[in-house]
């Protein structure tokens, strides 16, 4: 983050970038992570509101900080309200943005999941239930998979699959704490052995 | 699967703790909070069964909205109606988002150091390992499932090979092979 921008933005814009969030909120199928292509082209490409390097660093540190991966969008709000100004304008921004993302998909999933509960015996929503459950399974182990080659999928990266897979190992078979897991990961990669 | 569990079951008893709960979730998910939220949820507090969990979590994948705060405006939604629903995805963001920040800014300090690059690298191959075993010990949910365990195999495998192998986009997984999981099961399911 290096490289800085210094903007001036009025009420239009704020509006403009909340509303581009509102925009996408219901596209986010799969989770946030799926609009990201869209969020580049508007704040880098489009409206130069931020450098590729405070992009890229927004998503990296939400992957890595604990609590869900969408707080990325809440550090692209905080970098466009520093690069115009400072600290309030980074928490307007962080509101604007994630209020934006954030409220039309939780009122479309809140109500439908009330619906689903009314009507839990209808054959529909049970079949839907039934149905979907092989698939859900499957895309977790699939999300891990595909975690874990984020990094690469030679064989240079062997001891990372081998980490991966040892940690799949100990915590299906035991009750052995995250943190410990997670704990020991950092270590030996702050040691650079992976 | 009636939308309020018997009540011998254990819940979360107060907003309070549906709040305090799904912070302290958020806070041990590095790399992602799911594999924190099956374990505690399911198996240590046991406010949903196996059988539960994957029903919120198919509903919170479909609709849109990150995963994770689906689950939890699915879960808190369970127990208080609206006011939960607003209380866990509260629980879920408001302390990882200062904490986020304050990492931001921190980071930009830091960015070039060799061993906070690799403890990154390694938290993250951890991250993955849990969600795999997530995924396989949910596998066991599947003996009951109305379609029959040669559907529910063909079906995973097909998720696996698309998602892994061919990079489909999971809009066309959901709505493709879901599509065909949904025809089945409704078969399958007596009127």
């Amino acid at each position: 983050m290096k490289e800085t921008l210094s903007l001036t933005l009025g009420i239009a814009d704020w509006i403009q970038f909340f509303l581009h969030y509102v925009s996408l909120s219901l596209l986010q199928i799969g989770g946030a992570i799926a609009t990201i292509p869209d969020m580049h082209r508007f704040l880098v490409d489009q409206n130069l509101w931020l450098t590729d390097a405070q992009f890229n660093a927004s998503v990296a540190i939400a992957q890595a900080a604990p609590g869900p991966n969408v707080l990325f969008i809440a550090l692209m709000g905080w970098n466009v309200g520093m690069n115009a100004g400072g600290v309030l304008l980074g928490l307007l921004g962080i509101v604007l943005a994630m209020t934006g993302m954030l409220i039309p998909s939780s009122v479309l999933t809140y109500n439908a999941t009330q619906w689903g509960h009314r009507n839990s015996n209808l054959r529909s929503v049970r079949a839907f239930k039934q149905g979907l459950a092989p698939i859900v399974v499957a895309l977790l182990i699939a999300t891990g998979w595909i975690l874990a080659s984020a990094s690469g999928k030679s064989l240079d990266h062997w001891p990372l699959w081998l980490l991966a897979g040892v940690t799949t190992v100990i915590c299906w078979r035991t009750r052995l704490h995250i943190l410990w897991l997670l704990g020991a990961g950092a270590l030996i990669g702050w040691f650079g052995w992976i | 699967m009636s939308a309020l569990p018997p009540d011998d079951r254990p819940r979360p008893k107060s907003l309070t703790d549906l709040f305090v709960s799904f912070t302290l979730l958020a806070l041990q998910g590095f790399g992602g909070v799911l594999a924190v939220v099956q374990r505690e949820l399911v198996e240590n507090k046991r406010w949903l069964t196996r059988d539960e969990f994957i029903e919120d979590w198919s509903v919170a994948q479909i609709m849109p909205g990150p995963n994770v705060i689906n689950l939890a405006l699915i879960v808190g939604g369970r127990y208080f109606g609206l006011k939960g629903a607003v209380v866990g995805l509260a629980g879920m963001i408001v302390v990882p988002l200062v904490l986020v920040v304050v990492l931001a800014l921190i980071y930009s300090q830091f960015s070039e150091h060799q061993g906070v690059a690799g403890a990154l690298r390694g938290m993250g191959a951890v991250a993955a390992g849990l969600i795999m075993a997530t995924g396989i010990k949910l596998i066991a949910a599947l003996e009951t499932n109305v379609i029959g365990w040669r559907w529910c195999t063909a079906l995973g495998l097909a998720c696996l090979v698309g998602i892994i192998v061919f990079r489909l986009p999971l809009a066309y997984i959901l709505f493709g092979l879901g599509g065909v999981a949904f025809t089945l099961a409704y078969k399958r399911l007596k009127p």
